[in-house]
C-alpha cells in the first residue's frame, strides 16, 4: 500500500499545527463558530447530537495492522472504546472534545493518517473495490489510479471551494462492489480491443434528495488522459453548479439539467484544453504510485483445498470467502453485522484483534466495505480455520454476507444531527426478525439499506429494500423502497406508499420477503422477482 | 415551558440552561419564556455554549420533557447504547425518550 514520503508527511503534519491553532484559536474566542465550522469540517471534525464527531479518512478503503491499532488506541484514549464503519469506507468516532481532536489528528498522523476531505465541499475520500488487488475477476489493481487521483487533487486550489461534495469511485472489475454510478464520477478500468487499459467514464450520480444514477459519459478514456478528463468534468460543475441553491448544488443535478449530451459536450470540449496543457500524470509518476501496490509475495504451490469438517466454519466459508487471484489464496470477509448489533461498530479490542489477524494472515492489509464490513484480502486458504476461530471467540464470525442481516444503516437519530428517525434499532429489530441462519439462507442475496433521513448516508436508494426514516409531525415514520442496487445492474428503489411506524415497518418488510419466497422462480433473487413481477403484487402484500 | 440547550465547546456535551448555569441535566433546565434569544446570545458571545437554540418542553413532575423526540435523544444518549447514556444503570430510562 501507498506510503507517505516526506512531503506527504510533512503536509499532514502541518495540518494538524495550523488545525491546532484554529481550535487554540476558537477556544480563546478570536474566532466565532459561523468562523470556526468551514475550518473544523475541512478536517473531518462534526457536531454531532451528543459531542463533535471525528470522521477519519481511509483512501479507498485500505489500511494495515498498524493504523487499526491506532484506530483502536484512539477509541480507547478520546471517544468511549469502539468506533464506526460508513458508507465511504471511512470510521468515525462519535465522543470527540475540541479540545482533543488536534491530538488525535497528531496521534493519526503519525500511522500516515488523516481526516482531511471526510467532510466540507471538498472530492471526498476516493473509494474503490473492497477487494481491490485480490479480486479474481479484475482486470488490474485499481488503487494506484485512486493514489494518483487523490495525490493530484487533495489540496488542488481549483478543487478546494467546490460548489459541494464530490465522490469518486475507482474499480477495475466487472462486478460492482462499490456502488459505482451512484457516485459524482464513477471510474471503471477496462481494455479496449487493442489490449490498452483505459476508463469507462460515468458522471452524474448522486443519492441523497434528488437520486440519480450515474450516466455513461466515455467508453474508453486512455487511462494516461484520466487527470485531464476529471479536471474537464470538475471545471464544467465548478463553472455552471447551482451555487444559489443548496439543494441543486451536486453535479448530478447540472447533468440533468444541461442533458447528457450537453454535459457531456461541454467536458468533451474542456478535455481538449487540459490535453494542450499536457497536466496529465506522467508515465514515471504512475510507475512510481504503481511500485507501492506490487502485489505481495504469494507462494507458489499451495493447495486449493478446505478442510470443511467444522460444519459452522463451512457456513463461513461458503458465506464470507470470496474468489482470491492467486492460487490457494481467498479473500475473507469479516460482518461487522451481528443480530441484534449496530451495523459498522467495532470495539477497540476488536480491532485490535483484527489487526493482529492481519499481520499474521493477510500480508498486513485490511480493507474497509462501503457495505460497513472489513475485508481481510490475502488469507492462505490453509488458515482461513485459524482465522474463523480467531474471529468467532471475538464475535466477528457472523456469516451474513449479502443476506437480509448484512443491513446497511446510517447512524440516524441515535448519533446524528441530520438526521429525522432512528435507524439502527430498526436495523436490530429487522436482524433479530430474520435472525433464524436456515431462513435467511433460504432468503438469500437480499440487500436492506435504512437511512435516517433523506441525505440518504444508508443509500436507501440502492437498497433492494430501502428504508428511509422521515418526521411525521414529531414523529418517526418510515418508507418502505423496494428495487434497488448498488452492483452492476444499478437501479433506484421506488416507494410503495405510505409509510409505517417503527413497528409496522419491520412487519411490511417481513410480508415482502414472504411474498418473494411465495412468487419467486428457481434461482432468482429477491431483486430479480422484483424486476419480473413489478411493484403491484407486493404492494398488494404489504398493504392488504 | 420553553428551555434552552447547546453543546459545551470544548467537549461537545450536550448541555442545558439552568437559569444561572450550563447542566448536563435537562432535569435541571429553567424556563427562559420569552428571554431565551437574550440568553443565548450573551451566552454565546461568553463562549459558555456552541450552538444554542430554544427547545419546547412539557414541565413534567420529573423536570421538563423536551417535545421532539431528537433533543430527548439528545439529553438522555443513544437509544442503542444505554451504557453510554446519562441514566446506565437505569433500564428503563430509555422509555422517557420514546
Amino acid at each position: 500500500m501507498y506510503q507517505y514520503d516526506k512531503y506527504d508527511q510533512g503536509m499532514v503534519d502541518a495540518r494538524v499545527e495550523e488545525f491546532r491553532d484554529q481550535v487554540r484559536r476558537r477556544i480563546a474566542g478570536d474566532i466565532n463558530d459561523d468562523q470556526f465550522k468551514p475550518l473544523r469540517l475541512k478536517n473531518g471534525l462534526y457536531l454531532q447530537l451528543h459531542a463533535y464527531m471525528l470522521r477519519v479518512a481511509i483512501p479507498y478503503g485500505t489500511f494495515n495492522s498498524l493504523q487499526m491499532r491506532k484506530l483502536a488506541d484512539i477509541a480507547r484514549k478520546y471517544d468511549r472504546g469502539y468506533g464506526h464503519f460508513t458508507t465511504r469506507q471511512n470510521i468515525q468516532y462519535n465522543w470527540i472534545k475540541l479540545e482533543e481532536a488536534p491530538d488525535i489528528l497528531a496521534e493519526l498522523a503519525t500511522v500516515e493518517m488523516h481526516a482531511i476531505q471526510t467532510s466540507g465541499e471538498s472530492i471526498r475520500n476516493i473509494s474503490a473495490d473492497q477487494y481491490a488487488g485480490a479480486a479474481a475477476d479484475e482486470i488490474c489493481d485499481p488503487r494506484p489510479w485512486a493514489e494518483l487521483i487523490r495525490q493530484a487533487t487533495t489540496f488542488h486550489p481549483e478543487f478546494s471551494y467546490l460548489p459541494r461534495k464530490f465522490k469518486i469511485a475507482v474499480i477495475s472489475a466487472a462486478e460492482d462492489r462499490a456502488a459505482l454510478r451512484w457516485h459524482d464520477c464513477a471510474l471503471r478500468i477496462v481494455r479496449n480491443e487493442a489490449g490498452e487499459e483505459g476508463f469507462e467514464v460515468y458522471a452524474g450520480g448522486g443519492m441523497g434528495r434528488t437520486p440519480f444514477i450515474a450516466y455513461k459519459i466515455r467508453d474508453f478514456l486512455p487511462a494516461q488522459q484520466i487527470f485531464s478528463y476529471l479536471q474537464a468534468i470538475l471545471r464544467v460543475w465548478n463553472l455552471h453548479a447551482r451555487r444559489d441553491n443548496i439543494h441543486k448544488q451536486r453535479m448530478k443535478i447540472l447533468v440533468h439539467e444541461l442533458g447528457e449530451e450537453e454535459f457531456r459536450r461541454q467536458v468533451e470540449e474542456e478535455f481538449q484544453t487540459f490535453l494542450a496543457l499536457g497536466t496529465d500524470f506522467p508515465q514515471a509518476e504512475y510507475d512510481r504510485i504503481a511500485e507501492y501496490f506490487t502485489p505481495p509475495p504469494f507462494e507458489a504451490g499451495l493447495s486449493d483445498e478446505i478442510d470443511r469438517s467444522d460444519p459452522d466454519f463451512a457456513l463461513w466459508v461458503d458465506r464470507q470467502v470470496a474468489e482470491h487471484k492467486a492460487p490457494g489464496y481467498a479473500i475473507a470477509n469479516i460482518s461487522l453485522k451481528p443480530i441484534g448489533g449496530i451495523a459498522g461498530d467495532i470495539s477497540a479490542d476488536q480491532m485490535d484483534i483484527v489487526a493482529d489477524l492481519a499481520e499474521r494472515y493477510s500480508f498486513d492489509e485490511i480493507r474497509a466495505t462501503h457495505a460497513q464490513n472489513l475485508v481481510l484480502p490475502h488469507v492462505r486458504k490453509a488458515d482461513l480455520y485459524a482465522v474463523w476461530q480467531a474471529l468467532d471467540a471475538a464475535e466477528l464470525a457472523d456469516a451474513n454476507l449479502d443476506l437480509i442481516t448484512d443491513i446497511i444503516a446510517c447512524p440516524g437519530l441515535d448519533y446524528c444531527t441530520l438526521a429525522n428517525a432512528r435507524s439502527i434499532p430498526l436495523a436490530q429489530k429487522i436482524s433479530e426478525r430474520f435472525a433464524d441462519m436456515e431462513r435467511q439462507l433460504d432468503i438469500g442475496e437480499l440487500k436492506i439499506k435504512i437511512s435516517g433521513c433523506i441525505n440518504a448516508c444508508g443509500h436507501h436508494h440502492a437498497g433492494q429494500i430501502g428504508i428511509l426514516g422521515v418526521d411525521r409531525k414529531g414523529t418517526e415514520n418510515y418508507q418502505l423502497l423496494l428495487g434497488g442496487s448498488g452492483a452492476e445492474d444499478t437501479s433506484q428503489a421506488k416507494i410503495t406508499g405510505p409509510g409505517f411506524d417503527e413497528a409496522g415497518i419491520v412487519d411490511a418488510v417481513e410480508r415482502t420477503v414472504e411474498r418473494y419466497r411465495e412468487l419467486r422462480e428457481p434461482g432468482e433473487r429477491f431483486l430479480d422477482t422484483y424486476r419480473r413481477v413489478g411493484l403491484d403484487p407486493f404492494k398488494e402484500a404489504i398493504y392488504g | 415551558m420553553r428551555i434552552l440547550t447547546g453543546n459545551d465547546l470544548k467537549s461537545g456535551a450536550v448541555i442545558w440552561w439552568t437559569g444561572r448555569d450550563w447542566s448536563l441535566h435537562v432535569e435541571e433546565a429553567a424556563d427562559v419564556g420569552e428571554h431565551g434569544e437574550a440568553v443565548l446570545a450573551a451566552e454565546d458571545g461568553a463562549r459558555r455554549v456552541n450552538g444554542g437554540y430554544i427547545v419546547d418542553a412539557e414541565a413534567t413532575p420529573e423536570g421538563p420533557r423536551p417535545a421532539h423526540i431528537k433533543d430527548r435523544i439528545r439529553a438522555l444518549g443513544p437509544t442503542v447504547r444505554p451504557d453510554l447514556t446519562l441514566k446506565p444503570a437505569d433500564p428503563t430510562a430509555g422509555d422517557w425518550v420514546i
